[in-house]
């Protein structure tokens, strides 16, 4: 991902019927041959056309078919040569796709790379002032880099608890200790829940602890969570499928608490490893996974069937949404003010629906004492928040 | 019994021929192409009055209407044959949060009545780390004739019934609720349910095409998250109206042809007189309800028939309860469809041709004080209920000039008499009124020439926030 910039309202030009009302722009925005600030690019195995060799400041929209019969690459470079204003990567032959950019004035690359190897095939390209204003230039790679810091610092603090109460929970029902065991349970959780897209960027770790009784394939052993949280609130036979629910033998209580501590270990060890990181673009897609999350499994009360304890989940992954925005705040307030300030409205009003029904310290009511009004209102405030959280990987991606 | 078109009478939202989503993405050059040309469709078409309309064939998937007018489209335009109808419930109390929606959908609805796509961007352009701007769904089909006709809900003004304090007058609008837009009394065998009932703001979208009519609704839906959210949807096939008169009768699940009485298009007049809201209105309840001048009241009603115990009934009484026969649709009195019923005709033993508790009878202009209404209805099956009996039936919907004089008089006589009310029951109602149009040329552009947002653009039911 290139951390190079461009401008403060380019969101909001990149999307202007779903961002806030904003004022048409006549300098371009939309891609027309017509409008000034689109152009085609035209990439062979020896030629960069591009459509034009000058554009007025503001959006620009690149549109470019790779015509050739390697896979290539686009770039705008800065007038350095080296640094990457914006790019686009892994175009087959015979695909298009769009580099949409906020340009300033000044002289720039354009730059083909078919193959991907080599400097590419370079032109000049200049930006005229047309007058737009276009946000700040600077360098925000230092603003990316602290965010990533912090967030994989806020990573690393969520396992330290979640590990260690994940020990206390496995100790306590292993010993039998059931209601210990249901109080620890989904406060416990929340710690797992807030930084889950980290859990499942390790892929095979998310199903191993989480998987619930209907992700179960024919045949597939059960651990995890969801199968000690049945062992923890035994179904009646109605609601179990018309069978009369089997406990877990001691034996089985022991190695389901064993499991659960070891694969919790291997998140643990992961994410404290050197090296561990998370990218930008990365902790702004998680922040949408976590929305997508709550919008599939918290809000119709299906991650928790047994327990009813979905609101600490709900909750949870709220806040590992929210500090994955606020890691990354200052960049989308200095990308597109206007998203900024959308996303901070639509997590106060999220928040405020959940704090209505409880909090993770003093504990939540349980999914099924929610009317469906209730239900139906926190839904919507989901949907609200999801629809603009949606364009912040993009908003990284650009920056 | 339908007045006969005047002579040479005009035909509003004649249809033409536009650029069709297939020509506007299929051009090889990609994005830019398409954009060029969808740049030259979307001039051409939404602005009618800089650009008459060419004589096109009035056939044709790819036909469009212009959106902007001094009426809204979707009204009097010739019946589509689909509707997605949705109202919404709007969950923000900002005023200018709503004024944005509004704003927003009137370009997103300019843009994809002309087969543009719903954003500046195609569906597979735009930056790639974005979601698109245009679900895509229609990205390779026609406009197909698609009309979007939005709508305000009695609670949009004064709140849900009951409501008090702050959640009765959420936007400050309540100084100009039409005296029109009444709650809707029970009427006789409703079984309405809440949750397919009423809604703060309604949209109809109508195409020859159901997917390019959800894909319209759809597109909306998305836009409103954070403002409004979807409180019940419709979906109709089959028009049970025409409202041209170049349109043939269609049918409803009854079997029967509905809609001959119909306003139609061209009866202009009559139009006039039953379906705009005249000048004189505006203060008549105590308001100021001037915003809604030149718009109309849609009164939406889903009505469930119970069509397997038809099915069983005798073709004799079917015939009987309707007023007219099952093949021409003639009136019972004699003649041919379009032939008025002779309401005194009786037979041999005295007892009327058209039976007293006859559909026909009771909806006659002449049983209703003169009123007629443009009736705009589909039918519908959404599945079937846990006997395994469809869940059909007709989604009447109605634009009046007003539902006082125009539906409820009437709609109480035929709930309480009308034979065919046992074979039927209400299950959803809503009752809207509907701004006018955006004035022709008065939607600003974008640098391709399309539809595009701009801070002060005008929207659809502006003078109701002025």
């Amino acid at each position: 991902m290139s951390r190079t910039s461009w401008s403060a309202a380019a969101a909001v030009a990149l999307l202007p019927l779903l961002a806030a009302c904003v004022p048409n722009d006549p300098a371009g925005g939309a891609a027309s041959s017509d409008a000034p600030g689109a152009l085609t690019v035209s990439s062979t195995a020896d030629a960069c056309e591009v459509s034009a060799d000058s554009a007025p400041s503001g959006t620009l929209t690149f549109s470019v078919t790779n015509d050739g019969s390697d896979v290539t690459e686009f770039y705008l470079l800065a007038d350095d040569g080296l640094r990457i204003v914006s790019e686009i990567e892994n175009i087959g032959p015979g695909i298009s796709r769009d580099l949409v950019v906020q340009a300033a004035p000044g002289d720039y690359y354009t730059a083909c790379k078919p193959g991907m190897v080599g400097d590419g095939i370079r032109a000049a390209f200049t930006v005229t002032d047309s007058g737009q204003e276009v946000g700040p230039t600077g360098d925000t790679a230092d603003q990316l880099a602290a965010a990533e810091a912090a967030y994989v610092a806020y990573v690393k603090d969520q396992a330290g608890s979640l590990i260690a109460g994940t020990q206390e929970f496995a100790d306590a029902y292993a010993a039998g200790d059931d209601d210990r065991a249901r109080d620890l349970y989904a406060a416990t959780r929340v710690h797992w829940e807030r930084v889950e897209p980290v859990a499942e960027s390790f892929g095979d770790l998310d199903p191993t602890l989480d998987l619930r009784e209907a992700d179960l394939e024919d045949g597939q052993a059960w651990t995890g969570w969801h199968l000690i949280e049945k062992d923890l609130w035994q179904p009646t036979p109605d609601a179990n499928g018309g069978e009369t629910y089997v406990p877990l033998t001691a034996e089985e209580r022991a190695a389901a608490a064993d499991d659960l501590v070891a694969n919790t270990q291997k998140l643990v060890d992961q994410v404290t490893a050197d090296g561990f990181t998370f990218e930008a673009f990365q902790i702004a897609n998680g922040a949408k996974g976590l929305l997508d999350e709550v919008a599939t499994g918290k809000v119709t009360g299906e991650e928790e069937i047994w327990s009813h304890t979905d609101l600490w989940d709900f909750q949870a992954n709220v806040d590992g949404a929210r500090v994955a925005y606020e890691v990354l705040q200052d960049v989308v307030t200095e990308q597109d003010p206007d998203l900024a300030a959308d996303l901070d409205q639509r997590f106060v009003d999220l928040e405020g629906l959940l704090a209505a029904q409880g909090s993770v310290d003093a504990g939540f009511v349980a999914y099924t004492d929610l009317t469906d009004a209730q239900v139906a209102e926190l839904a919507a405030a989901v949907d609200a928040l999801s629809e603009p959280l949606s364009r912040l990987t993009t908003t990284m991606t650009g920056a | 019994m339908t007045a006969a078109p005047g002579p040479g009478g005009t035909r509003p939202g004649a249809p033409r021929t536009g650029m069709s989503r297939r020509a506007l993405l299929g051009l090889g050059g990609g994005l830019v192409a398409g954009a060029a040309a969808a740049g030259a469709a979307g001039a051409v078409a939404v602005d009618a009055a800089r650009s008459p309309a060419p004589a096109a064939p009035s056939s044709g998937a790819d036909r469009t209407y212009p959106f902007t007018g001094a009426h809204q489209a979707g009204i009097v335009t010739p019946a589509q044959d689909r509707l997605y109808l949705a109202a919404f419930d709007v969950t923000t109390t900002d005023r200018d949060a709503l004024v944005d929606l509004l704003r927003r959908w009137t370009v997103m609805a300019a843009r994809m009545t002309q087969g543009l796509p719903a954003g500046q961007f195609a569906p597979a352009s735009g930056p790639y780390d974005a979601p698109p701007d245009d679900t895509g769904e229609a990205a390779d089909l026609p406009a197909a004739g698609l009309t979007i006709t939005f709508g305000f809900g009695r609670s949009l003004f004064v709140g849900a019934p009951g409501a008090t304090g702050p959640d009765a007058d959420r936007f400050g609008l309540a100084g100009r609720l039409p005296a029109g837009l009444i709650e809707l009394p029970h009427f006789a065998g409703d079984d309405l349910d809440p949750a397919r009932s009423d809604g703060d703001l309604v949209v109809q979208a109508c195409a020859d095409d159901p997917q390019v009519a959800v894909h319209a609704v759809r597109n909306l839906s998305r836009a409103a998250f954070g403002t409004a959210r979807i409180r019940w949807t419709q979906l109709g096939y089959g028009r049970t109206s025409s409202t041209s008169t170049a349109q043939k009768t269609p049918r409803n699940l009854f079997g029967f042809k509905d809609g001959t009485a119909n306003l139609k298009a061209e009866e202009t007049a009559d139009v006039e007189a039953h379906v705009w809201v005249p000048a004189s209105a505006a203060t008549e309840g105590g308001t100021d309800a001037a915003w809604l001048t030149g718009g109309s009241y849609l009164v939406a009603r889903r009505i469930r028939m119970h069509i397997e115990t038809w099915d069983r009934s005798s073709l004799r009484e079917q015939e009987a309860l309707v007023g007219r026969n099952k093949g021409e649709g003639a009136p019972l009195s004699g003649g041919t469809e379009f032939t008025e019923p002779d309401l005194d005709a009786t037979g041999g033993d005295g007892t009327p041709l058209v039976a007293l508790d006859s559909h026909v009878r009771l909806a006659h202009p002449t049983q209703n004080d003169g009123v007629r209404m443009l009736r705009r209805g589909y039918n519908f099956t959404d599945g079937n209920d846990a006997l395994g009996r469809l869940d059909a039936g007709l989604f009447f919907l109605a634009f009046v000039v007003d539902p006082r004089t125009h539906f409820v008089p009437m709609q109480t006589r035929l709930s309480s008499q009308d034979g065919l009310m046992e074979y039927l029951v209400h299950t959803g109602s809503g009752l809207f009124a509907v701004p006018p149009g955006v004035p022709d040329g008065a939607l600003p552009t974008g640098a391709d020439g399309t539809p595009a947002l701009a801070e002060d653009g005008p929207f659809v039911g502006q003078a109701l926030f002025g």
